[in-house]
Parts: structure tokens; C-alpha cells; sequence
């Protein structure tokens, strides 16, 4: 009983909530640029270069942490050196997933360094990795509205280019689509909307942000509006839904966001399975035909 | 020969695509040089060749994708003008696109900023370009889960759904099986007649197309030779252009090409690959 009381705890929750109007808007914020972008990085298989430019952010945050600096900024210039690197050597999916995996532990063990060498509050050194409590002050507030506000301008701009460039290159480049410009652009980006969910779910657990929000939505979805829509819808309910569970106990935001998009992701997955199997793929006036099944197309 | 639409070629028209004097080379190594080549409207040239022999890295010039060496490219419209239809390779399962969505990148997936304008009259053009290539039954379901052959003529629609004037196609039957390879290559042959699309199609098998095919571009060592199937495709030519005795046998409307030694034409065992 006292482990659940641990977990859930909702005792002078008005009081509680009004604490919390910051993080509440943050992670309304951070919902939908995760929710966007997430389209991107399962559209492009991105999702390890997601952890890989996470880990960096860790190392550039906790430097920052060790210096006296933002932390916010910290986390983002280690995501764009991660972003641009990655961005540089990785061209082919293959030589990126082993430039991953070489910056990967690099980074994590960067920030360990930083870590160890910083002696102030020891939940600000948790909360990187594992994602804070419940407080964004106001400083910090602007710092994330603000590359928000970046990140989704420069995504409503590339929307539709980008996507022509991830599912086909070679005709985006034939019909004059600037294929390598917008993966360069894209990667920056990307470190961008990563940097912010460091600071809110920690660099160990960006992936329930900036993946599995489209990855359940691809599940139950093709249409290339309703996508980023349940997207974000995902992202945004995952986010406020932790932080409101959250909320009483000692407990960091993340694992309840974590479970929360988990928990969609697997509701996700038996909608489609079942769409699937009475046939997703039935052409109208076929109706007999048997569904293909996913793996076989 | 099965009937042929000569009549296709508006041969009065000035040509839509031209290079002049072309010549294209990696070092010392010349693919092809002096190469004059117009394509007119409603023509259907077919570019064949062993590997190696410069069939792609002639696409890629003619899409502008690649500069030549020597010599002038001329495109009339400039690369608003160009259809591409790429080798077949199959469109990821998960693609978030339904094959309506695919076509449309076709019409407006290179402009930027989101579609605020027109969307029914795209909506229009998709649906004509589907209709057009007989995909209207799986406009609406996941690309990704399409067949081959259906992907390969959604892809057709894509590249005709921005109505181009000539449409250049790299190995578009690759890989399917010969009933598909039918229906993409008389598809390619209704196009050409009802629009006066000119279509270059690069193909190392000539016998899915013979029927339609009005000119035959051969690249083999460094050389080329264009003519009518029967001009070019003659045991004495391709023995010329490979510089080693080369058979070409006609069984049943079929062409078998059958070469001598290691610089013949090494696509003759595809050619002749059961179905």
C-alpha cells in the first residue's frame, strides 16, 4: 500500500496544481513538437540517432550544469555538435548507425565525468537523465518555448519537401527537392527537439517523446493528415497525463509518461492488428479477396 | 511483330528533350561521346545496354542530375517538363502515405510551406492520374502494402500526375514478374498515344517493350548505335559494338541476343531467364 501511495499520491493536488501551470505548458509544448517531429524520425528510421544525439545532450547539459551555465543551452549546443556529426559521416544508414554507436557511449561518458565533478543538488543531476520532478522555473520556460516555436516553423516550412525526401529521394532530387540540404537541415532540428525533452523526460527516455508518438499512429493510420494530428494527440496526452499523475509523489514525470506511451503504442498496435486482418489492404469490389498480410507487401 | 504505333510519334513536333554532341566520361573512362539523341513528342526510345555501359548515367544526364562532359543537354520546359520512374524497389511496409498521397507527391511534394491553396483541384488531378494507370481500386489503402506491380504503377501516376511532357523511366520492369512486366510496358504505350508523352526508357530486356518501342538507342564499349529495333538490334551491329561475334535470333516475336566471350553482352542470360 505504501509503495502505491509512493507512486500515486493525490493529496492537496489544487494546491499542487497551480505549481505546475509551467510544466504543464512546457510539456503541452514539447507534446506537439515531439509529436511532430516523431512523424520524421520513423519516416526517415531515425529513432537511434534520437538516443545517440540524447546522450550528447546529456554531456552538453551537464557540462553546462558543472559550469554555472544554462543548462537549457548546454543541452542544446551538445545536441547540435551530436546532430551535425552524426548529420556529416552518417549519410548511409549504415555508417550512421556505427557513428551512433561510437558517439553514443562517448557522450554518456562525457556527462558521467561532468556529473561526478559537480557538487551541488544532486536531483538536478538525476533529473538529466531520468527527467525532473515537477518545477520548470521561468528562465528555463523561455528557453523551451522558444526553440519550440523554432523547431515547429522550420517544420511547417519543410513539411512537405521533407517528406518526399524520406520516402523517395531519388524522384524528390529529380523534381529539384534539395535532398542532402534538408537531411542536414532535418538533423538540426531534430537535435533541437531533442535538447528540449532532455530537460523535461532526461536523455535516457527521449525516445517515448520523439518516437513512439508516430510509431503508434502509423499503426492505426496512413493518411498524411491524421498522422502528426494523433501524433501530437499521443505526445501531448502522454506528457500532461504524466505530469498530472505525477504530480503527489517524489517520483520524476518520466516513468509515468513513459507508461503512459507505451500503453497507447500497445492500444495502437492491436487496433491495427485487428484492421490488419479484416483487410486494411481489401481493394472495394474484391471484398473476397484474402487481406496481405503486413510482412509481404 | 505485333503491331507497332508509329503513329505515335508526332514526328512534325519539335523535339522535347535533345543532347548534342554529348559525350560523358569518368577519367579516362568514355561511356559514350558524339552522341546526338532527340526525343519527340510521343516517341518511345528504349536505351539498352550491358551494365557498365552508361544506360543510368545517361538517365541521370537527361534528368539534369548529371553534367556531361562535352556537349549541350536541351530540355523544352525545363525539369518541370520531367517524369521520373525509378527502378522498382519496394516502398517501405510502414510508409505513412496512402497511395493517393504518394501520387500527389508528384504534383506538390516539392513545394514548401504547408498546402494552403487548391487542394480540390489536386485532389482532381490525383484522382485522373490514378484512373489513368487503372489504380483507382487501392487509392485509399497504405502504399506500403500494395503489390510490386501495384506500387510500380502508382509510381507511373506520380510521375504523370504533374502532366510532364516526356517521362524517363530506369528499369522500370526490373524485378517484376512478366505479367506485370506487361501491363507497365502497355501502359507506358497508352500514355505516349493519348497524351504525346515521349518516353525514354532504359531496359537491359527489350522484349517486354518490342511491340511498342520506336527507337533503340544501343550502348555497348564505349559506342552506341540508334535506329529502329530492326536497324540496330542485327547480329552484325552488336558484333560491331562489342567488338566480338554477337548473335541476335528472332524466335516468335522475340529477340534472343547471344554473345561470344566475356565482352559480350552479358544481359542476353537475363533476356533469356525463364518466366
Amino acid at each position: 500500500m505504501s509503495v502505491l501511495h509512493e507512486i500515486f499520491n493525490f493529496s492537496d493536488y489544487g494546491a499542487l496544481l497551480v505549481l505546475v501551470r509551467n510544466s504543464l505548458i512546457a510539456g503541452a509544448a514539447l507534446g506537439v513538437v515531439g509529436g511532430l517531429i516523431s512523424v520524421f524520425v520513423m519516416a526517415r528510421d531515425l529513432p537511434f540517432a534520437v538516443h545517440g544525439i540524447s546522450e550528447l545532450s546529456f554531456a552538453g547539459a551537464s557540462a553546462a550544469l558543472l559550469l554555472g551555465v544554462n543548462v537549457v543551452a548546454g543541452s542544446i549546443v551538445g545536441s547540435l555538435i551530436a546532430a551535425t556529426v552524426i548529420g556529416v559521416l552518417g549519410v548511409r544508414a549504415r555508417d550512421r548507425n556505427s557513428v551512433i554507436g561510437v558517439l553514443m557511449p562517448f557522450g554518456l561518458g562525457l556527462g558521467v565525468l561532468f556529473l561526478s565533478l559537480y557538487h551541488g543538488r544532486a536531483a538536478n543531476k538525476f533529473g538529466l537523465l531520468t527527467g525532473q520532478i515537477v518545477a520548470v522555473d521561468t528562465p528555463q520556460m523561455s528557453w523551451l518555448i522558444g526553440t519550440s516555436v523554432v523547431v515547429l516553423v522550420a517544420l511547417a516550412v519543410m513539411w512537405r519537401p521533407l517528406m518526399f525526401a524520406s520516402l523517395d529521394p531519388d524522384v524528390a532530387a529529380a523534381r529539384g527537392v534539395p535532398v542532402r540540404a534538408l537531411s542536414a537541415v532535418f538533423m538540426i532540428v531534430l537535435g533541437l527537439a531533442v535538447a528540449l525533452s532532455v530537460q523535461i523526460v532526461g536523455a535516457l527516455l527521449v525516445l517515448a517523446l520523439v518516437c513512439v508518438p508516430a510509431a503508434a499512429a502509423m499503426r492505426v493510420t496512413a493518411s498524411p493528415r491524421l498522422l502528426p494530428l494523433l501524433s501530437v494527440l499521443f505526445a501531448v496526452a502522454s506528457m500532461l497525463g504524466g505530469t498530472l499523475l505525477a504530480l503527489g509523489s517524489a517520483i520524476p514525470i518520466s516513468p509515468y509518461v513513459t507508461t503512459l506511451s507505451f500503453l497507447i503504442y500497445l492500444a495502437c498496435r492491436g487496433i491495427g492488428a485487428v484492421r490488419l486482418r479484416r483487410g486494411w489492404s481489401r481493394r472495394p469490389g474484391l471484398a473476397a479477396a484474402p487481406a496481405r498480410a503486413y510482412s509481404t507487401p | 511483330m505485333a503491331v507497332r504505333s508509329l503513329n505515335a510519334v508526332r514526328t512534325d513536333a519539335d523535339p522535347v528533350i535533345s543532347l548534342r554532341d554529348a559525350a560523358l566520361a569518368y577519367g579516362d573512362r568514355v561511356l559514350w561521346s558524339g552522341l546526338d539523341l532527340d526525343v519527340r513528342p510521343g516517341e518511345l526510345l528504349a536505351v539498352l545496354g550491358p551494365n557498365g555501359s552508361g544506360k543510368t548515367s545517361l538517365l541521370r544526364v537527361l534528368l539534369g542530375m548529371h553534367p556531361l562532359t562535352t556537349g549541350t543537354r536541351r530540355l523544352d520546359g525545363g525539369n518541370a517538363a520531367i517524369g521520373y520512374v525509378p527502378q522498382q524497389r519496394a516502398i517501405d511496409a510502414h510508409a505513412p502515405m496512402r497511395a493517393r498521397d504518394f501520387v500527389r507527391l508528384g504534383i506538390d511534394g516539392h513545394r514548401w510551406g504547408p498546402p494552403l491553396f487548391g487542394g480540390r483541384a489536386v485532389r482532381a488531378r490525383v484522382d485522373a492520374a490514378l484512373a489513368d494507370v487503372h489504380a483507382t481500386a487501392y487509392a485509399d489503402i497504405p502504399v506500403g502494402l500494395l503489390s510490386g506491380g501495384e506500387q510500380q504503377r502508382v509510381r507511373v501516376a506520380q510521375a504523370l500526375a504533374a502532366d510532364p511532357r516526356v517521362l524517363l523511366c530506369d528499369e522500370p520492369l526490373l524485378s517484376l514478374d512478366p505479367h506485370h512486366q506487361r501491363a507497365i510496358s502497355a501502359l507506358m504505350d497508352d500514355v505516349r498515344n493519348r497524351r504525346g508523352t515521349a518516353v525514354v526508357f532504359v531496359t537491359h530486356e527489350i522484349n517486354p517493350v518490342i511491340d511498342y518501342v520506336d527507337r533503340v538507342l544501343y550502348l555497348a564499349g564505349g559506342r552506341f548505335r540508334a535506329g529502329a529495333v530492326d536497324e540496330v538490334m542485327r547480329s552484325e551491329v552488336l558484333t560491331e559494338l562489342y567488338g566480338s561475334p554477337v548473335e541476335v535470333v528472332r524466335a516468335g516475336g522475340r529477340l534472343v541476343v547471344v554473345g561470344g566471350g566475356e565482352a559480350g553482352p552479358a544481359h542476353c542470360a537475363d533476356e533469356e531467364a525463364p518466366a
